[in-house]
């Protein structure tokens, strides 16, 4: 009966929402908006291909690539300006121009500075990606508890260890938060950089389906770029859930009281 | 009240060269703040001997927390020294621990109670299996050792302290601090957490200085009580502590020894809260 129940509250507004567009379309054809059908044929026939390994899977993999290096590079970065008072007050008015700069402008720049080619791609990702969480790592080291850091000098505990067994646990909630928005700018940026000099990639190929007024197809593109952006969310939330038990626990606790 | 008067020394007690385990030399500390100078800390000087428990009670504001933290090398003095063991004290020594009066902001919220427990051992590279005897030793001896697994925000505010002070007792060290490290727990429980100190005391032989801002815990916890002046801080007297080795909450507090010492720490600390200094304390500053 539970099961069910969850069930119906997952499946429940998609199940109407696919009600209401097979209704919609199914009376009077529309060229630019498909039956459910229709797309669902599309669908298989565009993308269980050829095209999975032309163009699905290199976009999926630059995306993963320069997620996971914007991650990386971000919180190596923040770590060291967190920690550095004199480097956090030359780096942030630095910081705030790069963060306001908008990703997709710099895509000319880096065709120019990198060329033609995956790595520019993955640069777009990564200069767009690495700010939430570079800011974040910065505010979560920043905001450290200084009994937290008495405790640590008092038992030694100083220098990388300090690093590693006090200081990222403790800016891990603020840093997820960051993850978080750099999965989503990611997604977008993967498509922006496909939509330039391209010849391959989910974004060029729906840009090419909707320039050749294949609309099912482009829809269908359209769902894939859906269907990745739900399975990186699930995937996030599935690593928040085992990396952030305790400070879950620990705000349930603190607000029970 | 006809009574004898306690073993009292004024200003602190030292004791010939060797002999100490934990000296503090003509301590100051001044904070250097945008409104101008603060004197916290004016001139200390006392001596702990090896396996000795005492405490350091004085008025709120006498700087207790400041002076705990320059012993524990925590926080650098402007001038005067704290010598460990004859080794003059520059960062936080091996040979000490603290337990902080913040036990929910010490302990490691993403650590559970036995990780905890272990962080300093681990970062020490004690090798595992010690480890493991030393984490279940010092949980059995706080009377914790059936939550190695519960995250310490999961336990009662007593019993967090207890993880804090097993941190501390596994970690080995010749001098264990505490900075009031009960001021934040209910009465039951702090009664519970002062039988706990004597008994860890008594069984380790670790050398314990106590602060606290209770005059009653610190004589039924102390072998000896320093009391400190109002800031800028001084000794203001150093007294023994002629009480059964043996303490127990309700006979030891029904002592008439007991209220008759109790007596005796109220009124310097009263004579203390009005700016009352002892006179050899302040021809000392005065040279």
């Amino acid at each position: 009966m539970k099961i069910l129940k969850s069930f119906g509250f997952l499946l429940g507004l998609p199940l109407i929402l696919l009600a209401w567009w097979w209704l919609a379309t199914s009376g009077a054809p529309n060229f630019f908006v498909p039956t459910p059908a229709k797309l669902v044929t599309t669908f298989v026939e565009t993308w269980f291909g050829e095209r999975m390994l032309t163009d699905v899977l290199p976009s999926i993999m630059r995306l993963v690539i320069g997620v996971l290096a914007a991650i990386v590079l971000g919180i190596v970065l923040g770590l060291a300006v967190g920690l550095n008072r004199t480097l956090r007050a030359v780096t942030e008015p630095v910081f705030e121009f790069f963060r306001a700069l908008p990703p997709p402008v710099l895509v000319p720049v880096l065709m120019l500075l990198v060329g033609i080619n995956d790595g520019m791609k993955v640069a777009v990702i990564i200069s767009g990606c690495i700010w939430p969480v570079l800011l974040n790592t910065i505010e979560g080291v920043r905001s450290i508890d200084p009994v937290q850091n008495e405790t640590s000098r008092s038992y030694g505990i100083t220098g990388f260890s300090r690093i590693r067994y006090q200081i990222l646990p403790s800016a891990t909630p603020t840093i997820m938060a960051g993850v978080r928005q750099a999965l989503s700018i990611g997604l977008i940026l993967m498509v922006i950089s496909e939509m330039f000099a391209s010849s391959s990639g989910l974004g060029f190929t729906i840009v090419q389906f909707q320039r050749s007024f294949a609309v099912p197809e482009m829809w269908s593109g359209i769902v894939v770029l859906g269907l990745i952006g739900v399975a990186l969310s699930f995937i996030f939330q599935w690593v928040q859930r085992r990396v952030l038990r305790w400070y879950h626990g620990l705000k349930e606790v603190e607000n029970a009281v | 009240m006809q009574s004898e008067n306690p073993t009292s020394h004024k200003g602190g007690r030292t004791l010939p060269e060797g002999q100490a385990l934990l000296s503090v030399r003509g301590l100051k500390k001044v904070y250097h703040t945008d409104a101008g100078d603060i004197e916290a800390v004016r001139n200390l000087t006392f001596d702990l001997g090896r396996g000795e428990l005492v405490c350091l009670v004085g008025p709120s504001g006498s700087g207790k927390t400041t002076l705990l933290k320059c012993i524990a090398g925590l926080l650098n003095s402007t001038s005067g020294e704290v010598l460990l063991d004859g080794q003059k004290v520059t960062g936080p020594p091996k040979k000490m621990a603290v337990v902080f009066q913040e036990y929910g902001r010490s302990l490691f919220p993403w650590l559970r109670v036995a990780e905890n427990v272990e962080l300093p051992l681990k970062n020490a590279g004690v090798p595992k299996e010690e480890r493991k005897r030393l984490v279940q030793e010092a949980l059995e001896a706080v009377g914790l050792d059936h939550v190695p697994k519960s995250y310490p925000w999961q336990l009662s505010g007593g019993m967090q302290q207890r993880v804090a002070i097993a941190r501390a007792v596994a970690y080995q060290p010749e001098v264990l601090l505490m900075d009031e490290p009960f001021a934040a727990v209910d009465a039951q429980t702090r009664a519970d957490l002062e039988d706990l100190i004597r008994s860890v005391w008594k069984k380790l032989g670790v050398t314990v200085l106590f602060v606290t801002h209770d005059i009653d815990e610190s004589i039924y916890l102390g072998e000896r009580v320093i009391i400190l002046s109002s800031s800028p801080t001084i000794v203001q007297e150093d007294i023994v502590i002629d009480l059964p080795a043996e303490r127990d909450q309700l006979e030891t507090r029904s002592l008439p020894r007991f209220t008759e010492l109790r007596h005796h720490v109220y009124a310097e600390i009263q004579k203390a809260k009005q700016g009352h200094r002892p006179e050899e304390a302040i021809t000392m500053v005065a040279k």
